[in-house]
């Protein structure tokens, strides 16, 4: 293989790895905002052993997280050394502010957070806790600053020519809220929100179908089905804010998205299908006319297919896009009907009782993390052959000094070491679980 | 060129990442060196006590690597680029090895089994010293230049050749002030007979320091080209090697007074000193090319535009009294010595 290929293997596997942890430590860090607000107000002692336990849970999934994303910072220079020298100029203040403001912020309030309960006052440790939860959802203002100005570069010019050419910053707030930028946060966060969420809606659930802790389960699951009630809906008004933005500024990706291929014609929506990208068709389930109506309010309205592109301009993995982009969609909207149907059962009464839904909230917790991952490959794969949207191709950006064996000696490094992390992360992560908020030998009526 | 002081904006930038890099070395120098001594540490409760010696701060102490890292790719994209690429294989195995250490400390005491922690204690240990070594080993290589020709393009070898033997002489004395830097602090965190036996370890370990450190220093003036030009130019600045000797000479002093506290001052001043005379002798270069000096990667062919330095600048003045608030207020949270709860590791 190539080492551009590998080069990209070697990104995405390290990239997708590390997606894994922020967003849950985000989602996990709101509701222990709320647990532990809810026990500085009411003092309750159930509210602090929930926060004492999630707080458990957050702390391997923080740690994995900073480990696995320090790599993605050299990466960029190991690996990408052209596209670093093209993008630095840029990158380099969203960098910066992330690193002080919001790495600095995280990292220092984690040790009162973690070992600091005998220390500081509960007031101080609520503080800690909010300080580390708005330092993640900071982290991911900055880093998504930097991805949207590939996606739709803004408040820059061009300087040099070949090997020398780079972005430069003419306007920092322009660059900062570039085009996608605000959608894409928005997205995001609530991404984030949903994967931890659903993590607690999903440790809950279990406890509460096998009758152990179920007051303080009762508590937490009702504070996370809220939730996720919420964000799942709004999810769906941030998606379609974001699809309008992609139509307007990377049309190529849409059509890529929806596998619409003619250079201008009314383009269906599909609720799922198979491309074929020699024949250019889709084979699929689909509403005729639906993208143009999404788009322009229109069923005729035309949409620019990705014939209107020459075909070194567009995704080469038009189904791969497709696919992920459907998944996608269709994890989002199971997850609107799944919240709304148990928040419906709350209000009879019975969400407790109905075994059936709490089976499918055990298991919930893969679903949002597989919608963030597959979002992530639409957005990403979707912007190819592009590195920085109609400015540098990938094949351009990475580094022309490494050797392909080079990368396959480290890919086997992070292929080993990522899978041994995987297995603690599982491992440490059902063991707190069995293990429970608290000791069940205890009266638990004694605890709280 | 803007200028801000008289001092024009990459040379500010220059002194940015350089102080940055040297809060790295001295925070993460007593993490790394701490654990550098792990083995040598011999009950499961006293090697538990060194983890929690650094627990509450080494996640906060690696933010001075992030932000360094950051520091470099946004005021220098080419130095990052050329200097990440060209050391490939050092940087691969320095990244995966801080994640072996981060899993070691995490996952260490999760388990009572003998196996499970004298394999993360295994791997922890070796993981302090080889992530000590590789640092050294990087620092060296740019002090010996890379082989960098036309447009800063590498010309060197790519797997082992980051290995020579000055290479190998400054990573060795990186490892030893790292682990003297290391039991002093654990000196300030523990008590009994634990304290008791990193004082003789220190006592030895200090023997190595003061060795490694005079055959290098040497090794550098006589072999390495050019290293004094800089200070026969500005002949003020030999005040830096004056001092970067007087601190390294006053830490033994201090130890054997037991001052631990001011000892760990001077041992981290011996570090700042030593990465000034570094900083000081290669500027305005930072990535020395030993093909031709015209090819070497500079702060002013290497630098961002005016105006990202501009905007950078303004975010660190922001930024850093913020960062050292928060930095204050953890270590006086956690002063004083390792009491372990059921919050530790």
């Amino acid at each position: 293989m190539d080492v551009e290929i590998l080069a990209r293997i070697q990104f995405a596997f390290t990239i997708a790895f590390h997606y894994i942890y922020p967003p849950l430590s985000i989602g996990i860090g709101l509701l222990m905002v709320i647990m532990e607000g809810l026990y500085l107000k009411t003092r309750k002692k159930e509210y602090e052993i929930l926060t004492r336990f999630w707080l458990k849970i957050f702390a391997i999934t923080f740690g994995i997280g900073v480990a696995t994303g320090i790599i993605m910072e050299f990466e960029f220079g190991t690996n990408w050394a052209i596209y670093s020298k093209y993008v630095g100029d840029i990158f380099g203040s969203a960098l910066a502010a992330e690193g002080l403001f919001a790495f600095g912020l995280e990292s220092t309030f984690l040790g009162i957070l973690l070992f600091g309960w005998n220390r500081v006052s509960p007031r101080v440790h609520f503080i800690s806790t909010v300080g580390v939860f708005l330092g993640s959802m900071f982290s991911a203002v900055w880093i998504v600053v930097a991805n949207s100005w590939q996606q739709t570069p803004a408040g820059y010019h061009i300087v040099g020519e070949g090997i020398h050419a780079r972005a430069e910053v003419t306007d920092f707030w322009a660059m900062v809220f570039n085009p996608s930028s605000l959608d894409r946060i928005i997205h995001v966060w609530q991404g984030a929100f949903l994967a931890g969420a659903f993590m607690v809606l999903s440790v809950h659930a279990y406890y509460l179908r096998k009758g152990r802790y179920t007051d303080i389960s009762k508590k937490a699951f009702k504070m996370a089905l809220v939730v996720a009630t919420v964000i799942s809906f709004s999810q769906l008004i941030s998606g379609h804010s974001s699809a309008d933005g992609v139509a307007k500024n990377q049309p190529a990706k849409l059509a890529a998205m929806e596998g619409h291929y003619e250079e201008s014609a009314p383009a269906d929506l599909y609720l799922l299908g198979w491309v074929d990208n020699e024949q250019q068709e889709v084979t699929g389930l689909g509403i005729p006319g639906g993208l143009s109506f999404l788009v322009h309010q229109d069923f005729a309205a035309p949409i620019i297919g990705l014939n209107a592109f020459p075909k070194e301009d567009r995704p080469s993995q038009v189904n791969a896009v497709f696919q992920f982009y459907h998944i996608m969609i269709a994890i989002g909207m199971f997850l609107i009907g799944l919240t709304i149907y148990a928040c419906f059962l709350w209000w009879k009464g019975k969400l407790f009782e109905t075994k059936w839904l709490l089976w499918i909230f055990s298991f919930s917790v893969i679903l949002p993390q597989i919608a963030n991952q597959v979002g992530w490959f639409t957005a990403e794969m979707g912007r190819q052959p592009w590195i920085v949207y109609g400015h540098l191709r990938t094949s351009q950006g990475f580094s022309q000094e490494v050797s392909a064996n080079q990368i396959v000696f480290s890919l086997v490094l992070f292929t080993i070491v990522y899978s041994l992390l995987f297995l603690l992360f599982l491992y440490s992560l059902n063991k707190k679980i069995k293990h429970g908020p608290y000791d069940e030998a205890q009266n638990a009526l004694d605890i709280i | 060129m803007e200028t801000f002081l008289g001092i024009d904006y990459p040379t500010l930038w220059y002194l940015v990442v350089g102080l940055l890099f040297s809060g790295y070395a001295i925070l993460e120098g007593f993490d790394y060196g701490a654990g550098a001594w792990h083995l040598f540490l011999r009950k499961d409760l006293s090697r538990r006590i060194a983890i929690n010696a650094i627990g509450p701060v080494w996640d906060a102490n690696q933010v001075w690597l992030i932000i360094g890292g950051g520091a470099l790719f946004a005021g220098f994209p080419v130095m990052y680029a050329t200097m990440l690429s060209a050391m490939y294989i050092p940087f691969m195995l320095f990244l995966v090895l801080l994640v072996l250490r981060s899993s070691a400390i995490k996952f260490r005491s999760a388990e009572e089994m003998l196996w499970w922690r004298t394999t993360w204690d295994y791997i922890y240990f070796i993981s302090n010293i080889l992530i000590s070594f590789l640092l050294g080993v990087v620092l060296g290589n740019i002090l010996e230049g890379f082989e960098i020709g036309h447009e800063f393009k590498y010309q060197g070898g790519v797997f082992l050749s980051f290995l020579s033997p000055y290479a190998i002489m400054v990573g060795i004395t990186t490892l030893f002030l790292f682990m003297t830097q290391g039991a002093i602090f654990l000196l300030l965190k523990t008590e009994g007979k634990l304290y008791e036996r990193i004082t003789f370890l220190l006592r030895k370990g200090m023997i190595f320091f003061i060795l490694s450190f005079s055959v290098t220093s040497l090794y550098t003036l006589i072999f390495i080209p050019g290293v004094t030009d800089n200070f026969k130019e500005n002949p003020i600045f030999f005040v830096l090697p004056v001092l970067a000797f007087l601190a390294v000479a006053n830490v033994p002093r201090l130890v054997s007074k037991k001052k631990y506290g001011y000892a760990l001052i001077f041992s981290s001043l011996t570090m700042a000193f030593l990465l000034m005379l570094v900083a000081f002798q290669l500027y305005p270069v930072l990535l020395p090319s030993s093909i031709h000096p015209e090819h070497s990667v500079t702060i002013y062919n290497a630098a961002s535009s005016q105006k990202s330095l501009g905007i950078m600048l303004t975010i660190v003045a922001i930024g850093s009294p913020l960062l050292a608030a928060y930095f204050l207020f953890l270590y006086k949270t956690f002063y004083g010595k390792v009491k372990l709860d059921d919050t530790s590791y």
